[in-house]
């Protein structure tokens, strides 16, 4: 892919996180931050590439290293998003 | 132009991009607390797609490897990358089941902190072994593009700027978040700790950054790269020492927002539109964060980040505090004109959070209910450690979402309001925001608690001041009682006194 296509879809991407955070009600800031926590965990997939590669044993330990770290995020992030998220009740009539 | 990314079937460039709308759809639905949890699964989804993707296209197993068998070494890497993430699997779980919700900004903190790191070492990974990231200057155009040979690999000048700027933002996200997790944690004072020409020694470290990221985009040798990390390592410990705990919503925020920075600069040299989605995303999010929590402090985020606040000025009102009248009161004082009134906003702040005083309050909250009084809860936004701290604490105590307001909502109501119940807030109902012009939080939004026919104030004694260290007029005030105990204390003998 070309430099100027991935600089654009980021761009496009800064302006859709803009509106969409906008959006979110303060309420739930806290769980947005876990949320968002998690998900750019999504660094894993350097992770992952990076502990499969065959250039050299310190780069894929590195890269096995961070595979734990992401994975920690990922599952914590998402489950204690998810257990704040269940707290989250209307009144009971 | 790259050696990756061509070697990727089309149907994962799509996946990749599920992967980023459905991180977009997994924020889109916490607008609401009825569409939050679809929007966690999504988050979820996204994830699942982006992982399988990638390991099924690029590692462990290289194309072409899976037929007609998969290697033995391959197979070996599979099993490592599976029981890193089981053990990452593990920890997160455990963590997310046990953390205390009083404890959620140290976890999130901690969490970004992890973030950073991984960036980091991503970041390493790729310098050592650029051809797996497919960011080497094709030399030779050969037909299956390994022609590069280790010793002269040069790595793409543009991916050299993408891994400098990720290392840097990664390795300044960790240090900041260890620090921010410390401070919040407890392990660590809270307070401002202020170094002589902290200014100039701060410009100066993130002066040599840049200028050696500018370096390693003429030149590649290891020294520029450990030099930018050990930096950055740097500057984020001193960024966040010079700021106080209050500030640390602002802190964890922007902590956030760098985090996401941190995997679009990774997305960028791996040309994945999943990690630049999200990065733009997060980056986004932590941003506004930080600039609401700002606003809401009527700071300027430049001071905020120069830190020091509270600190300098602390000691300086002392003398506003002279003996001025004011009236104590007791449990059982404050239940009788509870149990009389026809409203009552209670206004939590970080004091309730430490006092673990939630739960108590909601019952105390209900028993007014029964007695027919109107009960609601007003948040103002910097309340707490991190922004929708108190929400998420009421919400753990089965305080239904319709009955908490967020400040604007809420603030005209004061005027119809019998009882203003502050329990561990201070300068968000301070007065001097709106009339002192020389005091350090003038112009910030608060709470018009004078405007109510009275004031319940909890305090654990008269000698404390709030964290911007100014004198609260609300205290001398004739309709004000003031509660001196511990918030939970408080709060149970009130309970018991409305039972009778």
């Amino acid at each position: 892919m070309e430099f100027i296509s991935i600089l654009s879809i980021f761009v496009l991407a800064c302006f859709v996180g803009y509106y969409v955070v906008w959006s979110v009600t303060p309420a739930l800031h806290t769980p947005l931050m876990s949320v968002t926590n998690a998900i750019s965990s999504v660094i894993i997939v350097g992770a992952l590439v990076a502990s499969a590669g065959a250039g050299g044993s310190l780069s894929s330990w590195l890269g096995l290293a961070a595979v734990v770290m992401a994975s920690i995020n990922i599952f914590g992030g998402f489950a204690v998003t998810a257990r704040m998220l269940a707290m989250f009740r209307r009144r009971v009539r | 132009m790259n050696l990756a990314s061509p070697l990727l079937p089309p149907w994962a460039l799509v996946a990749y991009l599920v992967a980023g709308v459905l991180f977009i759809l997994s924020l889109r639905g916490l607008s609401s607390p009825t569409t939050a949890r679809r929007g966690n699964r999504f988050g979820i989804a996204g994830m699942v797609i982006a992982v399988l993707t990638t390991m099924i296209t690029q590692a462990p197993i290289p194309p072409g490897h899976w037929w007609p068998r998969p290697q033995p070494e391959d197979l070996v890497t599979l099993a490592k990358i599976l029981g890193a993430i089981g053990l990452g699997a593990v920890i997160g779980l455990m963590t997310a089941r046990r953390i205390a919700m009083t404890a959620m900004p140290q976890l999130v903190a901690a969490f970004h902190s992890l973030v950073g790191l991984a960036a980091v070492l991503v970041g390493w990974a790729a310098y050592l072994d650029p051809q797996s990231f497919g960011i080497l200057i094709p030399q030779v155009t050969g037909v299956d593009g390994d022609l590069a040979l280790a010793g002269l690999a040069m790595i793409n000048p543009i991916s050299r700027l993408e891994l400098g700027l990720g290392i840097a933002i990664g390795a300044i996200t960790f240090s900041g978040s260890v620090i921010a997790f410390a401070k919040l944690n407890g392990t660590m004072s809270g307070a401002a700790i202020l170094l002589p020409a902290r200014h100039v020694i701060n410009l100066g470290t993130l002066l040599a950054i840049l200028g050696l990221i500018a370096w390693f985009t003429q030149d590649q040798p290891i020294w520029v790269i450990a030099a930018i990390t050990a930096l950055s390592f740097l500057i984020g410990f001193l960024l966040i020492i010079p700021i106080g705990g209050a500030d640390m919503p602002v802190v964890v925020s922007m902590l956030n927002s760098y985090s996401g920075w941190a995997a679009a600069a990774m997305g960028f040299t791996l040309h994945n539109t999943a990690m630049i989605i999200t990065g733009a995303l997060v980056g986004s999010s932590g941003a506004i964060l930080s600039y609401i929590m700002c606003r809401a402090m009527n700071r300027s985020f430049v001071s905020v980040i120069a830190g020091g606040f509270g600190a300098e000025i602390g000691s300086g009102s002392d003398e506003a505090r002279t003996d001025r009248p004011w009236k104590r009161g007791s449990a059982e004082d404050a239940a009788f004109l509870l149990k009389e009134a026809e409203q009552v906003i209670i206004i939590p702040g970080y004091g309730m959070a430490v006092a673990q005083a939630q739960h108590v309050l909601r019952e105390m909250a209900d028993q007014l209910k029964k007695a027919g009084v109107r009960v609601k809860y007003a948040i103002h936004p910097v309340a707490g450690r991190m922004p929708g701290h108190m929400n998420v604490l009421l919400a753990e105590a089965n305080v239904p979402y319709e009955d908490v307001f967020e400040l604007e909502d809420i603030n005209s109501e004061f005027a119809q309001t019998d009882v203003a119940f502050i329990i561990g807030a201070n300068d968000v109902v301070n007065p001097a925001a709106k009339t002192d012009k020389t005091s350090p939080i003038y112009g910030m939004p608060v709470f018009d608690v004078e405007k109510a026919k009275s004031i319940m104030f909890i305090k654990r004694s008269m000698g404390g001041v709030g964290y911007a260290g100014v004198d609260n007029d609300v205290f001398y005030m004739d309709q004000t009682m003031m509660l001196l105990a511990d918030a939970k204390k408080m709060v149970e003998d009130i309970v018991k006194a409305l039972q009778h």
